[in-house]
């Protein structure tokens, strides 16, 4: 289309916001609280990392509401490393969402780790230039956040506790739901889509892809190299790691680690090796014993 | 074809499946090498679109750097896309301390020099060397080619800005066609590559 040619350039749009993601695939996206934890995840080979004040195991611990980060945080963090930068707002809190697309972060995670803004409405992520993150239990869930224009998908996992069963169970699950999409027939689908309270077109179009049509990572509970390359094998593009690094004895050594595993994640030989002499892990929680109430994956709809 | 050209693409990190897709669709045999034992065996290679400190630290680590250094001296058609256009400049305007790159076009470039994620964009860009319509240029937190020495030459501009480059067998965009669909500008890698290899298969 030659007529494109005197059109000006355009931002924000559904290709650069998912294409953005694309670039991301294969690495590793460190929750970092400060300056110095950005550039020591900016040297292990981060690809991206997220600004936030507290990581999910403090939230936890601390409780209490947990909000978007001060913005002199983010601006720090953003001044002091080149890879991109993403930073949290609470699920529905679309002022939030805008103040950070002000302070030019690259990426938003609407995120469950913070305290709901809104119990019924999650953020209208169309309405900005900057993409979202969003997180998923289920493919329903990714799809009506896909409707929402989010350009990224996270499976949720239970951010904060080192154990990775739920990260394992969100992934399974949305893995499964696709492969049985592309069992059905074009007739079934319209039933499936209202199984899934999901747009049609978005149900047919990982019908179709056997994929969904945007990147998908993993997050929540990763705390050592060989759960990232669990979560690799398991089909996610890439991985979150939040507490997992910073709440261990060594993080620069562990940080580079688990990137050296998400890169060689089917080569048990070179996971062996990034795990040797780490250091303490970080403790973890054991999930069942959780109550509902402090389930972040609960949250969102 | 039972002669297609083998052409890797370097499965460090960043948009590697979408580059296999469309070398597949012109005509490559495709395949993600990480390895150097893998380099041995591929007639071209791309530099995917991803975190070019990601990439050039991994190489490093993994040990790929030096012979993908070699291959390219060599002669190895290389074609990058955005970070894989860093990875190949001789110099970087503003590196992160330690940050190699493998080199091979005689540029100087500068990273993410069309901003942040807000500021990324689509636009037309015409290709020498490419017939018909312009392609439709992704730009993701992209660099731009600052300067060229004389062996290198300049294939498109955007805005006053040098976007695309060739010199010799290497090709480098500051954009990302294989986000688009349209495989024009991986066709033109494929003849480099084959045109490359003629003279030895005959």
């Amino acid at each position: 289309m030659s007529s494109t040619q005197n059109q000006a350039p355009e931002t924000g749009t559904a290709r650069v916001k998912r294409g953005m993601a694309e670039q991301l695939k294969g690495g590793v996206i460190m929750d970092v609280v400060n300056a110095e934890q950005a550039k020591i995840a900016e040297d292990a080979g981060a690809v991206a990392v997220m600004a936030l004040e507290r990581v999910p195991a403090d939230i936890r611990k601390d409780g209490g509401v947990a909000r978007m980060s001060d913005p002199n945080m983010i601006e720090e963090i953003i001044e002091a490393v080149s890879i991109p930068v993403m930073a949290k707002s609470r699920i529905g809190h679309f002022v939030e969402a805008q103040v950070l697309q002000s302070l030019g972060v690259d990426y938003i995670d609407e995120s469950e780790v913070l305290t709901p803004a809104d119990e019924v409405n999650h953020s209208d992520k169309f309405a900005f230039t900057t993409p979202f993150v969003c997180g998923a239990t289920n493919l329903g869930e990714a799809l009506r956040r896909i409707a929402e224009g989010a350009a990224m998908i996270r499976s949720k996992g239970e951010a904060g506790t080192g154990n990775v069963v739920e990260a394992v169970r969100h992934l399974r699950q949305i893995k499964n739901e696709i492969a049985r999409l592309r069992g059905y027939d074009n007739n079934e689908l319209y039933a499936a889509a209202k199984d899934l309270r999901a747009p049609y077109e978005l149900v047919k179009e990982v019908a179709e892809l056997g994929k969904l049509p945007v990147v998908l990572f993993s997050a929540g509970g990763v705390a050592t190299p060989a759960d990232a390359a669990l979560m690799r094998q398991l089909g996610a593009e890439g991985v979150f790691v939040g507490s997992g690094i910073f709440k261990s004895g060594d993080p620069a050594k562990r940080a580079a680690a688990i990137v050296k595993a998400t890169t060689f994640y089917d080569d048990p030989k070179i996971i062996a090796d990034a795990s040797r002499n780490l250091g303490e892990a970080m403790v973890g929680i054991n999930c069942d014993t959780l109550p509902e109430t402090e389930r972040y994956a609960n949250r969102g709809w | 074809m039972t002669d297609a050209p083998v052409i890797g693409v370097l499965a460090l990190q960043g948009d590697v499946r979408e580059h296999l897709i469309a070398l597949a669709a012109a005509d490559a045999v495709a395949r993600p090498v990480r390895r150097p034992e893998e380099l041995a065996e591929i007639d071209g290679l791309v530099i995917p679109g991803g975190e070019s400190t990601t990439i050039s630290k991994l190489a490093v680590l993994f040990g790929v750097l030096e012979p993908l250094r070699e291959r390219v001296r060599g002669g190895l058609p290389v074609y990058g896309t955005c970070a894989g256009l860093i990875l190949l400049a001789d110099k970087i305007l503003d590196p992160r301390s330690g940050q190699e790159t493998i080199g091979g076009i005689d540029m100087i470039v500068r990273r993410n020099a069309f901003g942040r994620q807000n500021e990324s964009f689509e636009a037309a860009v015409d290709i020498k060397g490419v017939d018909g319509d312009p392609v439709e240029g992704v730009f993701i937190r992209a660099p731009w080619v600052e300067s060229v020495g004389a062996r290198t030459e300049v294939l498109a501009e955007h805005e006053g800005h040098i976007v695309a480059v060739r010199q010799g067998n290497a090709l480098a965009t500051s954009f990302h066609p294989e986000l688009t669909g349209d495989h024009r500008v991986h066709s033109l890698f494929v003849d480099m590559v084959r045109a490359n290899r003629a003279p030895e298969s005959l």
